[in-house]
Protein backbone atom coordinates (compact mmCIF):
# COMPACT_ATOMS: atom_id res chain seq x y z
CA UNK A 1 0.00 0.00 0.00
CA UNK A 2 2.58 2.40 1.21
CA UNK A 3 4.76 1.59 -2.01
CA UNK A 4 2.02 1.69 -4.17
CA UNK A 5 0.52 5.24 -3.15
CA UNK A 6 3.64 7.40 -4.21
CA UNK A 7 3.48 6.28 -7.83
CA UNK A 8 -0.18 6.71 -7.35
CA UNK A 9 0.44 10.36 -6.08
CA UNK A 10 2.71 11.03 -8.81
CA UNK A 11 0.54 10.11 -11.58
CA UNK A 12 -2.16 12.03 -10.17
CA UNK A 13 0.02 15.33 -10.54
CA UNK A 14 1.56 14.55 -13.80
CA UNK A 15 -2.49 14.07 -15.01
CA UNK A 16 -3.48 17.06 -13.16
CA UNK A 17 -0.23 18.96 -15.11
CA UNK A 18 -1.52 17.71 -18.37
CA UNK A 19 -5.26 18.33 -17.95
CA UNK A 20 -4.52 22.07 -16.16
CA UNK A 21 -3.00 23.25 -19.57
CA UNK A 22 -6.91 22.08 -21.56
CA UNK A 23 -8.90 23.80 -19.22
CA UNK A 24 -11.58 26.19 -20.85
CA UNK A 25 -10.24 29.91 -20.71
CA UNK A 26 -10.56 32.05 -17.65
CA UNK A 27 -10.73 35.35 -19.48
CA UNK A 28 -8.44 38.06 -19.01
CA UNK A 29 -8.36 41.55 -17.72
CA UNK A 30 -9.57 42.44 -21.40
CA UNK A 31 -12.27 40.48 -21.93
CA UNK A 32 -13.12 41.30 -18.18
CA UNK A 33 -13.32 44.59 -18.58
CA UNK A 34 -14.83 44.34 -22.37
CA UNK A 35 -17.87 42.29 -21.01
CA UNK A 36 -18.49 45.24 -18.62
CA UNK A 37 -18.68 47.93 -20.58
CA UNK A 38 -20.87 46.20 -22.86
CA UNK A 39 -22.98 45.00 -20.23
CA UNK A 40 -23.34 48.51 -18.63
CA UNK A 41 -24.20 50.23 -22.07
CA UNK A 42 -26.91 47.43 -22.62
CA UNK A 43 -28.24 48.17 -18.98
CA UNK A 44 -28.05 51.65 -19.39
CA UNK A 45 -30.47 51.73 -22.75
CA UNK A 46 -33.39 50.16 -21.82
CA UNK A 47 -33.34 51.60 -18.52
CA UNK A 48 -33.35 55.22 -20.26
CA UNK A 49 -36.11 53.95 -22.68
CA UNK A 50 -38.28 53.50 -19.93
CA UNK A 51 -37.34 56.25 -17.34
CA UNK A 52 -37.24 59.02 -19.72
CA UNK A 53 -40.35 57.39 -21.94
CA UNK A 54 -38.20 58.03 -24.79
CA UNK A 55 -40.39 55.93 -27.51
CA UNK A 56 -44.01 56.81 -28.62
CA UNK A 57 -44.97 52.99 -28.84
CA UNK A 58 -44.81 50.58 -25.88
CA UNK A 59 -44.82 47.86 -28.14
CA UNK A 60 -41.31 48.76 -29.74
CA UNK A 61 -39.96 49.82 -26.67
CA UNK A 62 -40.85 46.23 -25.15
CA UNK A 63 -39.40 44.38 -28.39
CA UNK A 64 -35.90 46.35 -27.84
CA UNK A 65 -35.52 45.87 -24.18
CA UNK A 66 -36.40 42.35 -24.84
CA UNK A 67 -33.82 41.93 -27.70
CA UNK A 68 -30.91 43.83 -25.99
CA UNK A 69 -31.21 41.51 -22.91
CA UNK A 70 -31.00 38.76 -24.33
CA UNK A 71 -27.72 40.09 -26.50
CA UNK A 72 -26.85 40.78 -22.65
CA UNK A 73 -26.86 37.93 -21.43
CA UNK A 74 -25.21 36.13 -24.46
CA UNK A 75 -22.54 38.80 -23.94
CA UNK A 76 -22.61 37.34 -19.93
CA UNK A 77 -21.97 33.84 -21.39
CA UNK A 78 -18.85 34.45 -23.01
CA UNK A 79 -17.46 37.35 -20.99
CA UNK A 80 -18.00 35.94 -17.44
CA UNK A 81 -18.75 32.69 -17.81
CA UNK A 82 -16.40 31.94 -20.47
CA UNK A 83 -18.73 29.30 -22.58
CA UNK A 84 -17.15 27.98 -25.84
CA UNK A 85 -17.82 24.96 -27.64
CA UNK A 86 -14.72 23.58 -26.98
CA UNK A 87 -14.77 23.44 -22.81
CA UNK A 88 -15.60 20.13 -21.58
CA UNK A 89 -15.47 18.56 -25.02
CA UNK A 90 -18.24 20.77 -25.73
CA UNK A 91 -20.96 18.86 -23.29
CA UNK A 92 -21.18 22.50 -21.61
CA UNK A 93 -22.65 23.83 -24.83
CA UNK A 94 -24.86 20.61 -25.56
CA UNK A 95 -26.29 20.98 -21.92
CA UNK A 96 -27.02 24.77 -22.49
CA UNK A 97 -28.43 24.64 -25.82
CA UNK A 98 -30.47 21.43 -24.11
CA UNK A 99 -31.57 23.93 -21.60
CA UNK A 100 -32.53 27.00 -24.00
CA UNK A 101 -34.98 24.00 -25.83
CA UNK A 102 -36.66 23.51 -22.66
CA UNK A 103 -37.04 26.76 -21.38
CA UNK A 104 -38.50 28.01 -24.49
CA UNK A 105 -41.19 24.75 -24.88
CA UNK A 106 -41.91 26.14 -21.24
CA UNK A 107 -42.33 29.56 -21.77
CA UNK A 108 -44.30 29.63 -25.08
CA UNK A 109 -46.25 26.86 -24.10
CA UNK A 110 -47.41 28.14 -21.21
CA UNK A 111 -48.28 31.56 -22.74
CA UNK A 112 -49.74 29.45 -26.18
CA UNK A 113 -51.92 27.58 -23.66
CA UNK A 114 -52.84 30.13 -21.28
CA UNK A 115 -53.63 32.43 -23.93
CA UNK A 116 -56.32 30.10 -25.48
CA UNK A 117 -57.56 28.97 -22.37
CA UNK A 118 -58.99 33.01 -21.73
CA UNK A 119 -59.80 33.31 -25.04
CA UNK A 120 -62.23 29.97 -24.29
CA UNK A 121 -63.30 31.31 -20.84
CA UNK A 122 -66.95 32.24 -20.14
CA UNK A 123 -67.37 35.90 -20.18
CA UNK A 124 -67.77 37.37 -16.62
CA UNK A 125 -69.96 40.30 -15.48
CA UNK A 126 -68.57 41.95 -12.56
CA UNK A 127 -71.37 40.78 -10.89
CA UNK A 128 -70.55 37.13 -11.61
CA UNK A 129 -66.57 38.14 -10.81
CA UNK A 130 -67.77 39.09 -7.20
CA UNK A 131 -70.01 36.23 -6.23
CA UNK A 132 -67.21 34.27 -7.41
CA UNK A 133 -65.91 31.74 -4.88
CA UNK B 1 -8.61 3.32 7.62
CA UNK B 2 -9.59 6.46 9.62
CA UNK B 3 -11.24 4.13 12.01
CA UNK B 4 -8.56 1.90 12.48
CA UNK B 5 -6.33 4.69 13.30
CA UNK B 6 -8.94 5.75 15.82
CA UNK B 7 -8.72 2.00 17.88
CA UNK B 8 -5.53 2.03 18.08
CA UNK B 9 -5.02 5.64 19.48
CA UNK B 10 -7.77 4.35 21.80
CA UNK B 11 -5.80 1.52 22.83
CA UNK B 12 -2.57 3.43 23.94
CA UNK B 13 -4.92 5.77 25.78
CA UNK B 14 -3.76 8.78 23.52
CA UNK B 15 -6.46 11.49 21.96
CA UNK B 16 -6.89 10.07 18.49
CA UNK B 17 -5.69 11.52 15.15
CA UNK B 18 -8.33 11.46 12.51
CA UNK B 19 -7.09 10.98 8.94
CA UNK B 20 -9.76 12.74 5.93
CA UNK B 21 -8.60 10.87 3.44
CA UNK B 22 -10.21 12.52 0.17
CA UNK B 23 -11.22 10.73 -2.95
CA UNK B 24 -9.31 11.85 -6.26
CA UNK B 25 -11.19 14.11 -7.59
CA UNK B 26 -10.83 13.66 -11.45
CA UNK B 27 -10.21 16.74 -12.54
CA UNK B 28 -12.89 18.50 -15.45
CA UNK B 29 -15.77 16.70 -13.86
CA UNK B 30 -16.58 19.24 -11.55
CA UNK B 31 -16.91 21.98 -14.00
CA UNK B 32 -19.12 20.26 -15.87
CA UNK B 33 -21.57 18.85 -13.02
CA UNK B 34 -21.83 22.11 -11.50
CA UNK B 35 -22.69 23.42 -15.25
CA UNK B 36 -25.78 20.92 -15.40
CA UNK B 37 -26.88 22.32 -11.60
CA UNK B 38 -26.83 25.51 -13.05
CA UNK B 39 -28.85 24.52 -16.05
CA UNK B 40 -31.35 22.80 -14.02
CA UNK B 41 -31.48 25.85 -11.66
CA UNK B 42 -32.20 28.08 -14.78
CA UNK B 43 -34.86 25.57 -15.40
CA UNK B 44 -36.35 26.64 -11.71
CA UNK B 45 -36.18 30.86 -13.21
CA UNK B 46 -38.12 29.40 -16.23
CA UNK B 47 -40.83 28.17 -14.38
CA UNK B 48 -41.44 30.63 -12.26
CA UNK B 49 -40.77 33.52 -15.37
CA UNK B 50 -43.09 31.41 -17.23
CA UNK B 51 -45.67 31.88 -14.29
CA UNK B 52 -45.13 35.49 -14.35
CA UNK B 53 -45.72 35.61 -18.27
CA UNK B 54 -49.38 34.12 -17.04
CA UNK B 55 -50.15 35.81 -14.12
CA UNK B 56 -48.05 38.56 -14.11
CA UNK B 57 -51.39 41.31 -15.74
CA UNK B 58 -53.64 39.78 -12.82
CA UNK B 59 -53.69 42.72 -10.42
CA UNK B 60 -57.21 41.23 -9.36
CA UNK B 61 -57.49 45.34 -8.87
CA UNK B 62 -54.48 46.23 -6.68
CA UNK B 63 -51.32 48.02 -7.44
CA UNK B 64 -49.72 48.05 -10.81
CA UNK B 65 -46.23 47.83 -11.45
CA UNK B 66 -46.21 51.33 -12.67
CA UNK B 67 -47.67 52.10 -9.38
CA UNK B 68 -45.17 49.95 -6.90
CA UNK B 69 -41.71 49.65 -8.87
CA UNK B 70 -39.15 52.41 -8.10
CA UNK B 71 -37.00 52.20 -11.54
CA UNK B 72 -33.74 54.31 -10.01
CA UNK B 73 -33.81 51.95 -7.14
CA UNK B 74 -33.79 48.93 -9.50
CA UNK B 75 -31.38 50.97 -11.77
CA UNK B 76 -29.37 50.75 -8.46
CA UNK B 77 -29.60 46.98 -7.33
CA UNK B 78 -28.96 46.39 -10.84
CA UNK B 79 -25.64 48.13 -10.78
CA UNK B 80 -24.76 46.49 -7.36
CA UNK B 81 -24.79 43.04 -9.08
CA UNK B 82 -22.96 44.20 -12.34
CA UNK B 83 -19.81 45.49 -10.16
CA UNK B 84 -20.37 42.47 -8.11
CA UNK B 85 -19.62 40.21 -11.34
CA UNK B 86 -16.60 42.53 -12.50
CA UNK B 87 -14.79 42.38 -8.93
CA UNK B 88 -15.16 38.34 -9.19
CA UNK B 89 -13.71 38.31 -12.24
CA UNK B 90 -10.51 40.30 -10.98
CA UNK B 91 -10.41 37.71 -8.13
CA UNK B 92 -10.80 35.46 -10.49
CA UNK B 93 -7.71 36.78 -12.37
CA UNK B 94 -5.99 37.49 -9.18
CA UNK B 95 -6.38 34.01 -8.30
CA UNK B 96 -4.57 32.98 -11.92
CA UNK B 97 -1.60 34.88 -9.98
CA UNK B 98 -1.68 33.02 -6.94
CA UNK B 99 -1.81 36.34 -5.01
CA UNK B 100 -3.83 35.21 -1.97
CA UNK B 101 -4.24 38.57 -0.72
CA UNK B 102 -5.54 40.58 -3.29
CA UNK B 103 -8.15 37.61 -4.03
CA UNK B 104 -9.49 38.16 -0.44
CA UNK B 105 -9.49 41.90 -1.17
CA UNK B 106 -11.87 41.85 -4.03
CA UNK B 107 -13.95 38.75 -3.18
CA UNK B 108 -14.55 40.75 -0.35
CA UNK B 109 -15.74 43.73 -2.22
CA UNK B 110 -17.42 41.26 -3.99
CA UNK B 111 -19.65 40.37 -1.44
CA UNK B 112 -20.36 43.71 -0.20
CA UNK B 113 -21.59 44.24 -3.44
CA UNK B 114 -24.01 41.09 -2.94
CA UNK B 115 -25.02 42.07 0.34
CA UNK B 116 -25.83 45.54 -0.98
CA UNK B 117 -28.14 44.33 -3.92
CA UNK B 118 -29.70 42.12 -1.11
CA UNK B 119 -30.34 44.98 1.28
CA UNK B 120 -31.93 47.02 -1.96
CA UNK B 121 -33.86 44.24 -2.36
CA UNK B 122 -35.05 43.20 1.53
CA UNK B 123 -35.64 47.09 1.63
CA UNK B 124 -38.02 47.37 -1.59
CA UNK B 125 -39.99 44.06 -0.20
CA UNK B 126 -40.70 46.03 3.19
CA UNK B 127 -41.70 49.04 1.85
CA UNK B 128 -44.35 47.26 -0.73
CA UNK B 129 -45.61 45.10 1.88
CA UNK B 130 -45.98 48.40 4.32
CA UNK B 131 -47.64 49.79 1.76
CA UNK B 132 -50.33 46.65 1.82
CA UNK B 133 -49.09 44.93 -1.75
CA UNK B 134 -47.69 41.77 -0.02
CA UNK B 135 -47.28 38.23 -2.22
CA UNK B 136 -51.09 37.94 -1.13
CA UNK B 137 -52.64 40.69 -2.41
CA UNK B 138 -52.77 39.85 -6.28
CA UNK B 139 -51.79 37.24 -8.42
CA UNK B 140 -49.26 39.34 -10.10
CA UNK B 141 -47.32 40.19 -6.33
CA UNK B 142 -47.30 36.54 -5.49
CA UNK B 143 -45.62 35.54 -8.57
CA UNK B 144 -43.35 38.65 -8.71
CA UNK B 145 -42.23 38.10 -4.88
CA UNK B 146 -41.69 34.18 -5.70
CA UNK B 147 -39.48 35.31 -8.77
CA UNK B 148 -37.22 38.23 -7.29
CA UNK B 149 -37.36 35.91 -3.88
CA UNK B 150 -35.67 33.00 -5.25
CA UNK B 151 -33.62 35.26 -6.88
CA UNK B 152 -32.53 37.33 -3.96
CA UNK B 153 -32.68 33.98 -1.49
CA UNK B 154 -29.84 32.35 -4.28
CA UNK B 155 -27.89 35.57 -4.12
CA UNK B 156 -28.32 35.19 -0.10
CA UNK B 157 -26.68 31.25 -0.81
CA UNK B 158 -23.86 32.96 -2.52
CA UNK B 159 -22.68 35.71 -0.06
CA UNK B 160 -22.50 32.96 2.32
CA UNK B 161 -20.52 30.40 -0.01
CA UNK B 162 -18.37 33.53 -0.29
CA UNK B 163 -17.25 33.76 3.01
CA UNK B 164 -16.67 30.13 3.70
CA UNK B 165 -14.71 30.27 0.42
CA UNK B 166 -12.52 33.36 2.21
CA UNK B 167 -12.17 31.26 5.32
CA UNK B 168 -11.28 28.75 3.57
CA UNK B 169 -8.67 31.25 1.59
CA UNK B 170 -7.49 32.68 4.04
CA UNK B 171 -6.64 29.30 5.94
CA UNK B 172 -5.11 26.88 3.33
CA UNK B 173 -4.21 29.47 0.77
CA UNK B 174 -4.90 28.83 -3.22
CA UNK B 175 -4.73 25.33 -3.06
CA UNK B 176 -6.23 23.52 -6.16
CA UNK B 177 -9.43 22.29 -3.88
CA UNK B 178 -10.32 25.79 -3.23
CA UNK B 179 -9.37 27.09 -7.50
CA UNK B 180 -11.88 24.41 -7.88
CA UNK B 181 -14.13 25.61 -5.56
CA UNK B 182 -13.81 29.59 -6.05
CA UNK B 183 -14.60 28.64 -10.26
CA UNK B 184 -17.52 26.73 -8.84
CA UNK B 185 -19.01 29.92 -7.04
CA UNK B 186 -17.66 32.06 -10.02
CA UNK B 187 -19.79 30.38 -12.12
CA UNK B 188 -22.72 30.98 -9.75
CA UNK B 189 -22.56 34.41 -9.25
CA UNK B 190 -21.96 35.18 -12.99
CA UNK B 191 -25.19 33.11 -13.41
CA UNK B 192 -27.07 35.06 -11.04
CA UNK B 193 -25.99 37.97 -12.66
CA UNK B 194 -27.81 36.40 -16.08
CA UNK B 195 -31.07 35.45 -14.52
CA UNK B 196 -31.05 39.24 -12.86
CA UNK B 197 -30.74 40.39 -16.77
CA UNK B 198 -34.20 38.58 -16.99
CA UNK B 199 -35.86 39.89 -13.92
CA UNK B 200 -34.98 43.58 -14.70
CA UNK B 201 -36.04 43.63 -18.35
CA UNK B 202 -39.09 41.27 -18.05
CA UNK B 203 -40.51 41.91 -14.66
CA UNK B 204 -39.58 45.45 -13.81
CA UNK B 205 -39.29 47.09 -17.15
CA UNK B 206 -41.95 45.50 -19.10
CA UNK B 207 -44.42 45.78 -15.89
CA UNK B 208 -43.58 49.50 -15.34
CA UNK B 209 -44.02 49.76 -19.77
CA UNK B 210 -47.94 48.50 -19.06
Amino acid sequence: MSTHAPSHEDAFEAHHGHSHGHEAGHGTFKSYVTGFVLSVILTAIPFWLVMADVLESPVLTAVIIMALGAIQIVVHMIFFLHMNTRSEGGWTMMALIFTIVLVAIALSGSLWVMHHLDENMMPMSPEMMKNMP
Amino acid sequence: MTELHADQALQEGKAPTFYLEEEHHPEGSTMLGFWLYLMSDCLIFAVLFATHAVVGRNYAAGPSPADLFDLPLVAVNTSMLLFSSITYGFAMLEMEKAKKNTTLVWMAVTALFGIAFVGLELYEFAHMIHEGAGPQRSAFLSSFFTLVGTHGLHVTSGIIWMFVLMAQVAKRGLILENKRRLMCLSMFWHFLDVVWIGVFSFVYLMGVLG
